[in-house]
């Protein structure tokens, strides 16, 4: 009887554990199915490099390299401003700030990580967009920019959390070795701590990187969404993400449009993965 | 003159006393050995001389300390080149997770800025030859220093320390994650380091102190029992705690 029950937990708890695992098949199978269609209309190539995105026209143009473009001018924005910043910000927790403080800014920063996302595009919306427009006397401040620096509010979170925790588990006698060498304290997080800790720090900038990528609310509601291949940055974006969540409730079902939204969605799919896979790799590398 | 004053040392770590009035004199280019049980301060003695203790939260000291004719206690010595002049080897190695030749340069590149490559080179040499790696190690500088065996490593950090020149070695406990085949080629090394450097040890091993030492301290419960020659200690120790504890009565 009790070789019974030890049975059926065991494979109950298997279950759930493969269930994870089993829906992330599922989604992928059915993305590429609605997605692949879109291969009869238009070749792998000219979607993923053509430079107009018309999907309404007559003939549709369904090329998506304007938002591949906006994706990674937003991403890389937000990562140039979050990177330097969280990290900066994850040493002065774990080495510098005095415990009450620390224990603040960290109170902070896991706050900053439970504000929604529609709420910072819509903060955005209203105090940053006007102050971009005015500062660059721009005809709009719905621009890549707004868009980098909202993300990077979203980024700064995970970078800070998990650099905070990889300089944590820097072994003690490593400081103490830096410091009873002579070393000063900035010399010690430079030249020691960071390096032994450099392979978390990569980690907690590509998981960042990953939620910016995948991030859709807020680039939608302040980057402008206009669908051309940016020249600066200062110009307005549409984002992979923000394309979708605009277009799914307009395309007909079963349209060479809705086919086109679910191949952008494996595009999305296949870069938040390599960039979930190499963050992985880093950490494993660190233990 | 790289020898160590210390008079009415008192410690305390909030409200425990862990030096208790501690006076001696560390002569010298000269091995002197402090030996006690778990707990008796020896550590936090070692660790006054190059103020490790600064970084404990709750610690008060006072008394004298002379190093170099300067009171590294009240004169607010400038750390950098207290610790510069008074290097450190702890008792688990701990070289940093960088290459061997970067470990080694480390000391260098905190204290002297814009070294040429062949200056670091010759330091690299110097500093392994000394410990006695360079033949082990001379085509292996870009590895990882984490590669190396336990041995290594401590030598490695000792090599570490002598690239910037100090005059005083301290060492906690430096052979006690080690076997005894490696402790006798480390106590080799301190004989030799001896003619340059003065060197104090922390040991819980009364018969390294016996082996390698030419001073003795004995220490109980924050205090400084007996110092002196180290002959003079385990041929006829003065005081009948420290008879009882070479004798292995206790501890």
């Amino acid at each position: 009887m009790r070789k019974l029950k030890e049975f059926i937990i065991d494979k109950l708890i298997f279950i759930c554990g493969l269930a994870s695992i089993f829906f992330v098949i599922l989604i992928f199978l059915f993305l590429s199915k609605e997605a692949l269609a879109v291969f009869k209309y238009v070749s792998p190539v000219d979607f993923l490099a053509g430079k107009r995105w018309y999907p309404i026209s007559e003939p549709a143009q369904l090329g998506i390299l304007p938002l591949i473009f906006g994706s990674l001018m937003v991403t890389l924005g937000a990562a140039i401003i979050s990177i330097p910043i969280g990290i900066a910000c994850a040493v002065y927790i774990s080495e510098v700030a005095p415990s009450g403080i620390k224990e603040f800014l960290k109170a902070g920063i896991e706050l900053l990580a439970a504000i929604p996302s529609v709420v910072l595009g819509f903060i955005g919306m209203v105090t940053l967009v006007p102050w971009v427009k005015r500062i660059f006397g721009l005809p709009t401040g719905l621009t890549a920019l707004s868009g980098s620096i909202i993300l990077a509010f979203m980024a700064m979170p995970t970078i800070v959390s998990i650099a905070e925790d990889a300089l944590y588990s820097v072994p003690k006698n490593y400081k103490e070795g830096a410091f009873a060498l002579g070393a000063t304290h900035w010399q010690t997080i430079y030249r020691v701590l960071l390096p032994a800790a450099s392979s978390g720090i990569v980690a907690a900038v590509m998981l960042g990187i990953g939620r910016v990528i995948g991030e859709t609310m807020a680039v939608m509601m302040i980057t402008g969404n206009a669908a051309v291949i940016p020249h600066s940055i200062l110009v307005p974006v549409r984002t992979l993400t923000a394309t979708i969540a605009a277009e799914m409730g307009e395309a007909v079902v079963g349209s060479e449009h809705y086919f086109a939204l679910f191949a952008i969605g494996i595009v999305l799919f296949i870069i938040s993965f390599i960039i979930n896979v190499s963050a992985d790799l880093f950490l494993h590398k660190r233990s | 003159m790289a020898d160590i004053r210390v008079d009415n040392l008192n410690l305390w770590y909030g409200d425990f006393q862990a030096l208790i009035d501690v006076g001696a004199h560390f002569p010298e280019r000269e091995i002197t050995a402090m030996i006690g049980p778990s707990g008796c301060g020896k550590s936090t003695l070692l660790r006054v001389f190059n103020r490790m203790n600064d970084f404990v939260e709750g610690v008060r000291v006072s008394g004298q300390v002379i190093i170099d004719g300067q009171d590294i206690i009240s004169d607010k010595p400038d750390l950098v080149k207290l610790r510069k002049n008074v290097g450190m080897v702890f008792q688990r190695p701990n070289p940093f997770p960088l290459s061997i030749y970067e470990n080694i340069v480390f000391g260098q590149k905190v204290h002297t800025e814009g070294l040429s490559r062949s200056e670091l080179d010759e330091i690299v040499e110097d500093s392994l030859s000394s410990v006695l790696l360079w033949d082990e190690l001379k085509d292996k500088l870009r590895r990882s220093a984490l590669s190396l065996s336990l041995e290594q490593k401590q030598r490695l950090c000792i090599a570490r320390l002598i690239a910037v020149k100090p005059e005083i070695l301290l060492m906690d406990e430096p052979c006690s994650t080690l076997d005894p085949q490696a402790t006798g080629r480390i106590e080799e090394l301190m004989r030799e380091l001896k003619n340059n450097y003065t060197i104090i040890i922390v040991t819980h091993n009364m018969q390294q102190a016996a082996r390698v030492s030419d001073n003795t301290g004995f220490m109980l419960l924050g205090e400084l029992v007996e110092f002196g020659k180290t002959r003079d200690i385990f041929k006829g120790p003065k005081d009948k705690r420290t008879e009882d504890y070479i004798t292995g009565r206790y501890g």
